[in-house]
């Protein structure tokens, strides 16, 4: 299966959950915001999100900026 | 106490700072400890995926827990961009909903897109966000950002990171005037006279990013500019003596001249 994350594709075998795509990408405990497919998903649901094949997932984190 | 009040919450310093384009995190820390500002913007952004765990973070160097942070709408172009950046910032930040909107027009100028402005203003106030928004200085531009539902209007005061100062301070004046929410210059301001310009003709803030982080000495302009603005303000709270072309009025006596 396809997900884009952050406008890159990668392939997985198998669905991953949030939480595990955010543990794949060494991001698990970092203060990061997910929105996938356009809608916002809370921090508590990582664990529970099941990913499906062509999500388009946006992750941000704050950066400096004016 | 003098307090700048913005949605219902005092803060004593009427200096608000951007944590951009400084050379590392420890220089952000220090020109923002220099600022005294309370208020920080950051800017919400793809995370670099692959960067090396345990890299430092702007929020190790500011914590959110001493610092009201503004996360801001740098970069979008569209309404409906700035609205999925800030309900990003709101997540990210634990349903933090102070929050700066800026929608640019033009990426040469940076100059702000106001019909997309007021789309956006019109949608984050009925999300329950406190929205500050960044405005032209159109003066009924500004009143109605303000009747929308922003929290604070924030005018340009020249283009962003141009540093040409207080370029039009009689619409700046307009808007201060016709203005019930605070009135914080957002932009422009490139050393420590515009800074405390902007605060004598009663802006009740100002904004600042490159002017501190484009200096030679980033930390040393962050205190120049904490000074400027309580200089500025403190001048307007004084009311200044009124502008004459010449007086009569010398300020020694001018009686009890020797030799007369």
């Amino acid at each position: 299966m396809q997900l884009t994350v952050n406008g890159t594709s990668h392939s997985f075998e198998h669905s991953p959950s949030l939480a595990q795509l955010l543990e794949t990408l060494s991001l698990t405990g970092k203060r990061v915001a997910v929105e996938r497919n356009g809608e916002i998903v809370p921090r508590s649901r990582f664990a529970e999100t099941l990913l499906a094949d062509g999500d388009q997932l946006e992750i941000v984190v704050a950066v400096g900026g004016g | 106490m003098d307090n700048l009040i913005i949605a219902g919450k005092p803060y004593s310093s009427r200096l608000l700072v951007g944590t951009g384009k400084y050379k590392d995190f420890d220089e952000t820390r220090r020109a923002v400890e220099a600022s005294g500002a309370q208020i920080v913007t950051v800017a919400i952004r793809r995370t670099n995926i692959g960067q090396t765990a345990g890299e430092p973070s702007l929020l190790d160097a500011l914590p959110p827990s001493q610092y009201t942070y503004l996360p801001n709408t740098a970069g979008c172009y569209s309404a409906d961009d700035a609205i999925r950046t800030l309900r990003l910032a709101r997540e990210l930040l634990d349903g933090h909903d102070l929050v700066k909107l800026e929608v640019l027009g033009d990426p040469k100028t940076l100059y702000p897109n106001m019909v997309e402005t007021l789309k956006a203003a019109e949608v984050l106030v009925k999300d329950g966000f406190k929205v500050m928004v960044y405005t032209s200085d159109d003066p009924i531009i500004a009143k109605q950002l303000e009747e929308i539902g922003c929290v604070a209007v924030m005018p340009l005061a020249s283009l962003i990171g141009s540093g040409m100062g207080i370029l039009n301070p009689w619409n700046l004046q307009i808007i201060i005037d016709n203005a019930k929410v605070p009135v914080i210059v957002d932009a422009g301001v490139g050393t420590a006279s515009d800074a405390a310009i902007a605060m004598e003709l009663g802006c009740d803030g100002v904004l600042m990013n490159t002017a501190i982080a484009g200096a030679q000495n980033p930390v040393l302009m962050a205190s120049a500019m904490k000074k400027a603005v309580e200089a500025g303000r403190e001048a307007f709270l004084a009311g200044r003596m009124p502008k004459k072309l010449y007086s009569a009025s010398p300020s020694s006596p001018t009686t009890g001249m020797i030799g007369k």
